[in-house]
């Protein structure tokens, strides 16, 4: 009995040491497929309505929009946040263009001066329908933003249903985008 | 001569020699062959020798400005100072690694040479077990980071190293530390020696000590050093991040430091034997997870390694070997060993026990911690944050009884002690405490730290009056207590010295509590205040370093109208890496640290502002020299350990003359 | 990786250490004038992971956001709301991942019972084993021990 409880116990520390080494096996292979990046986070407000909001226009772009205005679609709308001192974000514009000849796609420059944003967005055409200022990024905070770019899938009647904080090309939505849009 | 090639050489050469250190000696103590398990000490310093040769290649490499290295290239240049040029080898991946392996082929030669009194075959399976664990990360070394690389076509100059890292307190911060990690190396593999062997005995327990003790006096030292480089170089004010590389070098520290207390249980009572080999297995197997886990991009960390999950593959193979065959051999042979010793809660081995246990469950909360985000992820698909306020919460609780014990602990006999005649020897150190908790309800706010601060001052005080008893101050003649002082073996100073260490450390951990701080925008000429003291901005002026272009300014503290001193704070902007660093000016009195921090400049001509942050530290020095403390006085034990090693010799060579 | 995607210099920063580290000397005039809500802001800020950065607090980095968070904690302490309010508000738009002390629930169950946890575990064990030893005095032989003891006989 005394043998046994002893050969138990001496095997604890192989039993957990194995579970911990599975554990980071896994960790690895799925960071090495992508799966698991261990540096991702997770926005907590897909699945949820958009948060209320109304931010002033672009000059020379329009009048900016209010969370009403997007919740009055009838569309899936692709809400995109972007800044002009981010390099991304110009790496992101050749595919969101393309991305814009299928779906809307509604622009939030985030902590940017809003010339600045302007001339950016205007520089080899623009590929959003409507654009509005997050001059102080306070909104991109309602949203659970963490930086730029960032894009969020908005359904009809304000709902938000996916999340990604990538820079946006066609794969991304043939891959992500469309399969939800289907589901609309 | 030392071209990269004839480094690269080698290093192949000393995996070759290791992968043979690992398997002639273990083959031959099987067959019970003298002469091949003799091998092992001559196999030890020749792969020593060979890496020794190769670490220089890649050192001359990069002071000779070889940027068709690859490794040289990517992180130094011309304009980089020397010592820089030198430090900076083990500033990135590759080249720590192949410091890592020559710090164990250190420990290797180390065993070599002062084993001599161990059994030859003892000595020669551990030295196997050392070469096995080196020829592995040998191999890693050569397969994955080779830290030779050439590059076509070479660059004109390198690409520079990070100026945070350029730094002296970094530049030696980690080869003490990595000393600290491999150290653990041969404790690890004494444990594995005595689970082939099966048998372990207070010789054992003996031999083991004084290697755990250096490793672990290292890595106090490199984890002080490392606290002092994130204060000062950082700027943020703090010194502990409770990060994951952080808490890395942290749990092999906590295991290491259980490992140092109950080793003394086995020599002393022959108890806690399976106990102190698991220990011994754990420490090392933390180190090893602890550096290269970090290098494998699943811990969210603050430190920016260059990530590569490919390597991660490679570590974790490696890891799967070393600790889960340690540990399967433990789970196999561990049971056969009894303990004989047999002892009461209350003595000396019972509050060692003690203290096992609460720093090992210390360990288990940072260990928990500091895995639970990375598994949250993987098991729940559930991101989560685990950081200060969650540790501080969960460790300081069991801080507590930890200080408690140790100065309970070292006034206790062996076998069975009396708690009153105990209780009668600290009876002074009590009364002290007890002024102690009055001056931190004065000083100190906060349940915590009051409680910390009390506490440390009692442990202090216990472990000062339990030497003073032991040398007879109050009932015995001076000429007595010289005697006896002289005869109070150094492993007794030196646990009383480690333990007045901790002590200060936790008082500076409390008076770091009651730190304040102040973010200050001021014209040149203007004064703020912060608790008491007035900050003078007097002038702000640029000039041009070495590889960097700097702001300077001078701040002035006075105290009641007395000019304390004038800080010189400085922002850096280091072209080659379009990085900037802030200098932090620190005056201190041991007492008080004033920091001060130079931000950024706004507005033009006399509008001019700077932003700065100005901190008071209450006790902030005492950290760091805490640490210090506690390493002095773990050297001061080992050099009692060799003492007592070279005695016999000593002695038999004494007889010998007389005969 | 976010953090690079905001400051691509940082990419640089290979090095063993260094990275996100920043400093976070900025606006004071973002701190608010009434010192106990300033600490109660500071305390609460604490709490608060700068979700760009590794590990850091808003308090502690320099990073854009953390500073808008930083703004957001502190209008809403001056606009009386309780820490609890606070720490909700933030929870709902960033997640669970935004505490650095993470909430008690059935899943982080483990994770805040573990130092009760294993300091029991460690007082069982040694309890039982030092119980074992003081009643069965002395400790009887193993086999192991019986037969190096024969062998040992039989030699002399």
């Amino acid at each position: 009995m005394n043998a046994t409880r002893r050969g138990i116990l001496t095997a604890v520390p192989i039993i957990g040491a194995g579970v911990l080494g599975v554990g980071f096996w896994r960790m690895l292979s799925d960071m090495r497929s992508g799966a698991f990046d261990p540096r991702a986070i997770k926005n907590p407000n897909v699945g949820k309505p958009i948060p209320s909001f109304a931010m002033p226009g672009l000059p020379g772009l329009g009048d900016g929009f209010t969370d009403a205005e997007l919740k009055a679609q009838h569309r899936p709308v692709l809400v995109n946040f972007f800044a002009s001192w981010c390099i991304p974000c110009v790496a992101e514009m050749p595919g969101l263009r393309a991305i814009s000849r299928n779906m809307p796609i509604w622009g939030i420059a985030y902590e940017d001066k809003p010339e600045n944003a302007s001339a950016f967005i205007q520089r080899d055409g623009s590929p959003y329908a409507r654009v509005a200022s997050d001059r102080h990024g306070r909104v991109a905070i309602d949203w659970g933003v963490t930086g730029v770019p960032e894009s969020f899938l908005v359904a009809p009647g304000g709902r938000i249903i996916w999340h990604g904080s990538a820079a946006l090309d066609p794969q991304i939505y043939e891959a992500e985008i469309r399969p939800r849009l289907a589901g609309l | 001569m030392f071209g990269p090639e004839q480094g690269h050489f080698a290093l192949a050469l000393a995996c070759v020699l290791a992968l043979v250190q690992f398997a002639v000696p273990l083959w031959g103590a099987n067959r019970r062959d003298a002469r091949l398990v003799g091998l092992a000490p001559y196999l030890a310093v020749s792969q020593l020798i060979a890496l020794g040769y190769s670490f220089l290649c890649l050192v001359m490499c990069a002071v000779s400005d070889d940027f068709s290295v690859q490794n040289v290239a990517a992180n130094s240049a011309v304009s980089k100072p020397l010592l820089y040029k030198i430090t900076g080898i083990w500033g990135n991946h590759e080249g720590s690694v192949l410091l890592w392996t020559l710090i164990l082929a250190v420990c290797g030669g180390a065993v070599s040479l002062f084993g001599r009194n161990l059994p030859d075959i003892l000595r020669g399976r551990v030295l196997a077990i050392l070469g096995g664990v080196s020829a592995g990360f040998q191999m890693f070394c050569l397969l994955t980071s080779d830290p030779f690389d050439r590059v076509f076509p070479a660059p004109m100059d390198g690409q520079g190293m990070n100026p945070l890292l350029q730094d002296p307190g970094l530049a030696f911060h980690p080869p003490i530390l990595y000393t600290g990690y491999v150290g653990f190396a041969v404790p690890f593999a004494f444990a594995v020696a005595a689970l082939i062997e099966g048998r372990v005995d207070a010789a054992w327990g003996r031999w083991v000590r004084p290697w755990a003790v250096a490793a672990w006096c290292f890595l106090t030292c490199g984890i002080a050093l490392g606290s002092w480089w994130s204060y000062y170089v950082l700027g943020w004010g703090g010194y502990w991040f409770w990060d994951p590389v952080e808490n890395a070098s942290l749990i092999p520290w906590l295991t290491g430091t259980a490992l140092v207390h109950s080793a003394i249980v086995v020599e002393k009572r022959e108890g806690l034997k399976i106990w102190t080999v698991l220990l011994a297995i754990a420490t090392f197997s933390f180190s090893l997870s602890g550096t290269f886990l970090v290098r494998s991009g699943i811990l969210n960390s603050v430190h920016a390694f260059a990530n590569d999950p490919a390597r991660g593959v490679f570590i974790l193979a490696l890891l799967a070997i070393v600790i889960g065959g340690s540990l399967a051999l433990f789970a196999w042979r561990a049971p056969s060993l009894t303990s004989t010793g047999l002892f009461s809660p209350i003595s000396r081995e019972g509050s060692l026990v003690l203290n096992n246990i609460l720093l090992c469950s210390i360990c288990a909360v940072v260990v928990t911690g500091t895995m639970y985000p990375p598994f949250m992820q993987l098991l729940a698909g559930r991101t989560i944050s685990v950081g200060k306020p969650f540790f501080d919460a969960a460790t300081i609780p069991l801080t507590l009884p930890l200080l408690l014990a140790m100065g309970v602990g070292t006034a206790l006999p062996w076998k069975r002690a009396q708690l009153a005649r105990t209780f009668s020897h600290l009876y002074a150190a009590a009364g002290i405490a007890a002024i102690g908790l009055v001056l931190c309800f004065w000083k100190l706010s906060g349940v915590l730290p009051i409680a910390c601060g009390a506490l440390a001052i009692w442990v202090i005080a216990a472990s000062a009056s339990d030497v003073l008893r032991r040398i007879g101050i109050g009932h015995t003649s001076a000429q007595g207590v010289w005697e006896r002082m002289k005869h109070l073996p150094r492993s007794s100073w030196g646990a009383a010295l480690a333990h007045i260490g901790a002590g200060i450390t936790v008082l500076g951990l409390c008076g770091m509590s009651q730190a304040q701080h102040a973010i200050v925008e001021v014209h040149i000429g203007e004064t703020r205040s912060l608790a008491g003291d007035d900050w003078t901005l007097l002038d702000v002026h640029d000039y041009i370093g070495p590889n960097y272009k700097a702001m300077q300014a001078d701040i002035a503290i006075r105290h009641n109208g007395k000019l304390v001193t004038i800080l010189h704070p400085e922002k850096r902007d280091f072209t080659t890496q379009s990085q900037t660093t802030t200098e932090v000016a620190i005056h201190t009195n041991f007492i008080t640290d004033l920091y001060g921090v130079v931000g950024d400049r706004h507005g033009t001509g006399k509008y001019t502002t700077y932003v700065l942050r100005l901190h008071r530290n209450p006790l902030a020095p005492w950290m760091w020299l805490g640490g210090l403390v506690m390493a002095i006085g773990g050297a001061f034990s080992l050099s009692d350990r060799r003492m007592r090693i070279g005695a016999p010799k000593r002695a038999a060579a004494r007889n010998m003359a007389r005969a | 990786m976010k953090a690079s995607r905001r400051f691509p210099a940082l990419l640089l920063a290979a090095g063993l250490i260094g990275g996100g580290v920043a400093l976070a000397v900025d606006d004071p005039a973002e701190m608010l004038p009434n010192p106990a809500q300033e600490k109660r802001a500071e305390a609460i800020g604490a709490h608060l992971r700068c979700l760009v950065c590794q590990n850091e607090s808003i308090e502690d980095s320099s990073a854009p956001l953390a500073r808008d968070l930083r703004k957001v904690v502190r209008e809403q302490v001056s606009a009386g709301k309780s820490d609890q309010q606070i720490m909700d508000w933030m929870t709902e738009r960033y997640g669970e991942f935004i505490r650095l002390a993470p909430q008690f629930s059935w899943s982080t169950a483990l994770l805040w019972l573990m130092p009760a946890l294993a300091l029991v575990a460690g007082l069982v064990i040694a309890w039982r084993a030092t119980r074992r030893r003081t009643v069965v005095t002395p400790a009887p032989l193993t086999d192991d021990e019986r037969a190096r003891l024969d062998a040992l006989s039989g030699r002399e």
